[in-house]
């Protein structure tokens, strides 16, 4: 991470190297008196517009509408004008500045919903309800003699295969449908680590199905 | 899609799948590229294996693209 130096040489050699109205942005909140001020009330307004698009957008997922929805918006809009503040000096202009500051308020509008989730879970974390298997991926009920041998097996490498870890966000994510940034909450953990241990016991779960003749290999052959 | 090809589809992974840490980190650069139209996922294939995979990263980056829409609209 580079040194955070608002304001000072770097700031200057960054914004001198940035299309004008990047260079225009850091330049605002490298100064300091009213500039600034002006500055960052005209960000803040633009985060919460997209804060409250990003959380209409998604609403959908969320169960909770009207003036809880945009109080959502605005934490996650203050939450990005203060990271983007703290990170300014560290914006190396490969993007126009907007898109890097509105990264965050995207960024902070997830995390919100996942923590909206944690707080009002709509089925227990650690439940297991292997029935709702065929409806997640779409299995007919009436063609079940075609893919009852199927779940079964995968269900059976789940309980083998998967390390206790793995077993517990594969259940989380696949059965309970719990979003991937709540179980991050729950588990006091992050984004990247849990995909990864979601993305080794999918590995593992399709190589099981394919040795056992249930999915084509790597090359698409079935056994 | 029938739940066969459906299940075959979210179980196959991609070594070339950057995860969520890389793509967050470089998603502002990305996102610019296709809002410009240029070629993003030939020039990082990795960034495009994971938000074909990833349903959160993939949420982000849809409203990061809708951010900009709005910008220029």
């Amino acid at each position: 991470m580079p040194p955070v130096d608002p304001g000072g040489e770097g700031t200057r050699a960054t914004a001198a190297r940035l299309d004008p109205e990047s260079a225009e942005w850091i330049q605002v909140l490298a100064d300091t008196g009213p500039q600034r001020e002006a500055g960052l009330a005209r960000l803040h307004e633009m985060l919460v517009r997209i804060a409250l698009s990003e959380v209409r957008r998604r609403g959908w997922q969320l169960r909770i509408s009207g003036p809880e929805l945009d109080d959502l918006a605005y934490q996650a809009a203050g939450d990005a004008l203060l990271a983007i503040t703290d990170k300014f000096a560290e914006f190396r202009g490969e993007s126009r500045f907007t898109t890097w500051a509105y990264k965050f308020v995207i960024f902070n509008v997830s995390a919100k919903i996942g923590r909206h989730f944690w707080r009002n879970p709509s089925v227990s974390m650690d439940a297991e309800d292997w029935d709702r298997l065929p409806d997640r991926f779409g299995f007919e009920p009436e063609q079940e003699a075609e893919w009852r041998d199927l779940l079964a097996a995968l269900h059976r490498a789940v309980d083998e295969e998967l390390t206790p870890r793995q077993r517990r966000v594969f259940v989380a994510i696949v059965l309970n449908d719990v979003p991937l940034d709540t179980l991050v909450i729950e588990l006091a953990s992050n984004r990247n680590a849990i995909y990864k241990t979601l993305f080794d016991a999918r590995r593992k779960l399709r190589a099981a199905l394919a040795t056992d003749g249930y999915l084509p290999d790597d090359h698409g052959r079935r056994r | 899609m029938n739940g066969w090809s459906e299940l075959d589809r979210f179980l196959r992974t991609d070594p070339s799948d950057v995860g969520c840490a890389e793509a967050m980190e470089m998603l502002h650069v990305y996102a610019d590229l296709t809002a410009a139209g240029a070629p993003a996922e030939q020039r990082y294939p990795g960034i495009a294996a994971h938000l074909r995979a990833c349903g959160p990263c993939s949420e982000d980056f849809e409203g990061l693209l809708a951010a900009l829409r709005d910008q220029s609209g």
